[in-house]
């Protein structure tokens, strides 16, 4: 299973697993959509990319996609745990200006 | 340039092929001393190139995707993606950040991810005919 979904505190958070792309996004999509339609007493939803191993502009649409579905309702988005290339590609959208996104602590070696 | 080594392939626009694509040019273009970052660069081009093959050139139709990716003595990768789908209307609009056609999820990144993980990005396109992605990339590599 690509998403992995955990409700705690008013805050859902989709743990995402594997590449994000164009040919991945609609399952990612549906399982946190499904969820978090149905997940009333979320107040924030967050998308946490610790275990996403690739992605491309397709995730900026997954995020951009959710934070029109998040403040639709009147909530909000975060994004956790982005890799330094990922990062870059979402600030691309200037989607930082709309929803807090935050890069990962890379692992000292 | 001096040509050292060539890979051309041709496969089915289907989407379950984009990760097939982007780690297939990324490890051919391996033998040319590379970071981990460097690699990461070549697949990132590499997918949002054939993802527009599959979205927009071939939209829901299945058509064939060619690849040709050559490795220069320069240290150097070419990477030329071409489709014979419709074709792009206004090469320079859709070039435009977070411009895009379709809608819905999609970002309008594409063209701007490509040019910025690369060094040269040249996109041929005709209306009808198809389009020609072409994207040159100087590795510097491990040893600086």
């Amino acid at each position: 299973m690509p998403v992995t979904l955990k409700f705690r505190n008013g805050t859902l958070t989709a743990f995402i697993k594997g590449d994000i792309d164009h040919h991945t996004v609609p399952e990612i999509r549906e399982m946190i959509d499904d969820c978090f339609v149905s997940t009333e007493n979320a107040q924030t939803l967050v998308l946490d990319f610790s275990d996403v191993t690739f992605m491309d502009s397709s995730g900026v649409g997954l995020v951009m996609g959710r934070y029109r579905l998040a403040s639709g309702k009147g909530k909000k988005l975060r994004v956790d745990n982005l890799s330094r290339r990922d990062y870059m590609i979402m600030k691309m959208s200037g989607i930082e200006k709309l929803a807090e996104i935050n890069q990962r602590k890379e692992a000292v070696k | 340039m001096k040509k050292i080594n060539e890979l051309k392939m041709v496969f089915d626009s289907r989407s379950v092929n984009e990760s097939f694509s982007r780690v297939a040019v990324s490890a051919f273009s391996s033998q040319l001393d590379m970071t981990v970052e460097e690699l990461g660069d070549i697949k990132t081009v590499v997918s949002e190139a054939v993802t527009n093959c599959i979205v927009h050139a071939y939209k829901n139709t299945i058509g064939k995707i060619y690849i040709t990716c050559s490795v220069f003595e320069e240290g150097i990768v070419r990477i030329t993606v071409r489709d014979r789908g419709c074709g792009i209307e206004d090469v320079e609009k859709a070039r435009e950040p977070l411009y895009t056609s379709v809608g819905g999820d999609r970002s309008g990144l594409g063209f701007s991810v490509m040019e910025s993980f690369s060094d040269k990005l040249r996109v041929r396109s005709k209306v009808g005919v198809g389009t020609t992605v072409t994207i040159e990339k100087r590795i510097c590599g491990k040893t600086k």
